[in-house]
């Protein structure tokens, strides 16, 4: 048990290669410009809930503790909703960071578990890859099926509301030419010498 | 000038009410448009959280399936949609390597990418391209005296706002002007309305749109106009649940702003999709339709 809750972190929990290679990626290179305002967790709409706040989250993430930056909870309640990129003085593409974060936390397997955020990411990209659609109905099932059954109960109301009005799906929605799409999402994977999606 | 429509998942599902309404508008202001055949989902936000390879070829064979139509743009109503397009083009153009495996991919599925077709909001074609007057010339029921918040959303102007401002964007303001509504001050026009954390983590997500609501009702707005399906899912579908959880005022009816449009432009409410929203539109029907 953790007698002394640790406030700092110590060097030896530093991963260097996780920094060096997170920075020399194109789209992370501006984690080096970052003054440490904090403009971007004063302003971010959700850094109420997050764990570590973004401004938190680039120094941790470009000083190598890979493991507080690929398991926090920020990357996830992340929305994308581009504030604190437009408003950086420095010009951080914080949003484009979170997004190589939650990359790397699903190919490392170091998502916080019982999150349902990681999950709805993965099955809507499974739908999306075999089918070429996302069905929203049918990812909401999904999701509530392998997260939380006793939710899905509860929004019995909504998707009646749903139902009535049109607006929910019973098919499952499929492109025409599925083995067009799967060849081109396989050959970009191969051509960008990139291991399988997890 | 001939648009290639991409609708995305959204418009054929939650959002079909936006389909309707964006088509109907399009019709009354004569503007040609085709379904891009065959699209694919643009990859939202959740492709690009789990494999950005394959969500910008995601994009890109939309984009090259919208080349082949011979349009002048593509136009996207969804602005997760409009966004992921715009900067898949992006990212395929600034980046020599991404763009020869992309490139490369959608060749394997006998296609072609060139790069060269424009993406558009419906905001910013029927500002910029129909125009504010040629609008208002077509108004038959002006919407006089009705109070609207415009809510635009986050990702329809950032990061990239080609069309309007990114911190205090006019182009939805300035339509609902033409249509004869009285907008009002909505100073947290472009705060995140909480997107699919609604449905992952209810109690975050469904917090970001009590703000929002209360804060329209504050306002003194009668409607809130939304430009994007998932911002108009939020705050229609969810008002019973964040009234039992954070009590506050009563409902307030959320649309499309191509409803109002449309309805100022003389279209019957049934083609604008009306019957499909969950919070109330009785008293928007029972003065205009
Ligand atoms: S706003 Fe920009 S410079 Fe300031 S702390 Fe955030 S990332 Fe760093
Ligand atoms: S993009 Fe993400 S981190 Fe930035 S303000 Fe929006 S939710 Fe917060």
């Amino acid at each position: 048990m953790e007698i002394i809750p640790q406030r700092m972190r110590y060097d030896s929990q530093r991963d260097p290669r996780f920094a060096q290679d997170l920075m020399g990626s194109s789209r992370c290179k501006t984690l080096t410009q970052c003054i440490q305002c904090g403009t971007c967790s004063g302003l971010c709409p959700l850094s109420a809930y997050m764990d570590l706040t973004p401004r938190r989250v680039i120094n941790l993430a470009r000083a190598g503790f890979k493991n507080d930056a690929l398991s926090c909870n920020t990357i996830w309640l992340c929305a994308s909703c581009y504030a604190c990129a437009v408003e950086c003085p420095k010009k951080v593409s914080i949003t484009d960071i979170m997004y190589s974060l939650k990359r790397l936390a699903i190919r490392e397997g170091l998502y916080p578990k019982g999150s349902p955020i990681p999950v709805l990411a993965r099955e809507f990209s499974r739908m999306v890859r075999s089918r070429g659609r996302a069905t929203e109905s049918r990812l909401v099932l999904n999701l509530y099926l392998k997260t939380n059954l006793l939710k899905l109960l509860g929004m019995w109301r909504m998707g009646l509301k749903l139902i009535t009005r049109g607006r929910f799906s019973f098919r499952a929605e499929r492109i025409e030419r599925v083995n067009e799409l799967r060849t081109v999402l396989a050959t970009a994977t191969a051509e960008a010498g990139e291991g399988p999606v997890p | 000038m001939k648009y290639a429509y991409f609708p995305g998942c959204s418009l054929k599902g939650t959002g079909r009410a936006y389909e309707e309404s964006f088509l109907a508008v399009c019709g009354a202001l004569g503007m040609e448009v085709e379904e891009i055949p065959d699209w694919n989902c643009c990859g939202a936000t959740a492709y690009m959280s789990v494999d950005e390879t394959q969500a910008l070829a995601l994009a890109a064979r939309n984009l090259a399936l919208a080349e082949r139509l011979q349009a002048g743009a593509v136009v996207a109503p969804c602005s997760g949609c409009y966004l992921e397009l715009m900067k898949s083009k992006k990212l395929i153009e600034e980046y020599d390597d991404t763009g020869r495996h992309i490139r490369r991919a959608i060749q394997a599925g006998g296609l072609t990418y060139f790069g060269k077709i424009a993406i558009r909001h419906p905001l910013d074609v029927f500002v910029n391209d129909v125009g504010l007057e040629a609008i208002r010339s077509k108004v038959r029921q002006p919407l006089t005296g009705l109070h609207v918040a415009p809510y635009y959303g986050c990702q329809v102007v950032r990061p990239f706002a080609t069309f309007d401002d990114q911190r205090r964007p006019t182009s939805m303001d300035r339509l609902l002007e033409a249509a004869g509504a009285a907008p009002v001050d909505f100073p947290l026009r472009t705060r995140c309305c909480g997107g699919s954390l609604t449905g992952t983590v209810t109690e975050v997500g469904l917090r970001l749109t009590y703000i929002l609501l209360r804060e329209a009702t504050r306002r003194g707005a009668d409607v809130i106009a939304a430009c994007c399906p998932l911002c108009q899912f939020n705050l229609d579908s969810y008002q019973r649940e964040i009234k039992r959880r954070h009590g506050g005022d009563a409902e307030i009816p959320v649309v499309y702003f191509t409803q109002l449009l449309g309805l100022a432009l003389g279209a019957p409410a049934d083609r604008l999709g009306l019957r499909r929203n969950i919070s109330s539109v009785r008293p928007l029907l029972a003065a205009w339709a």
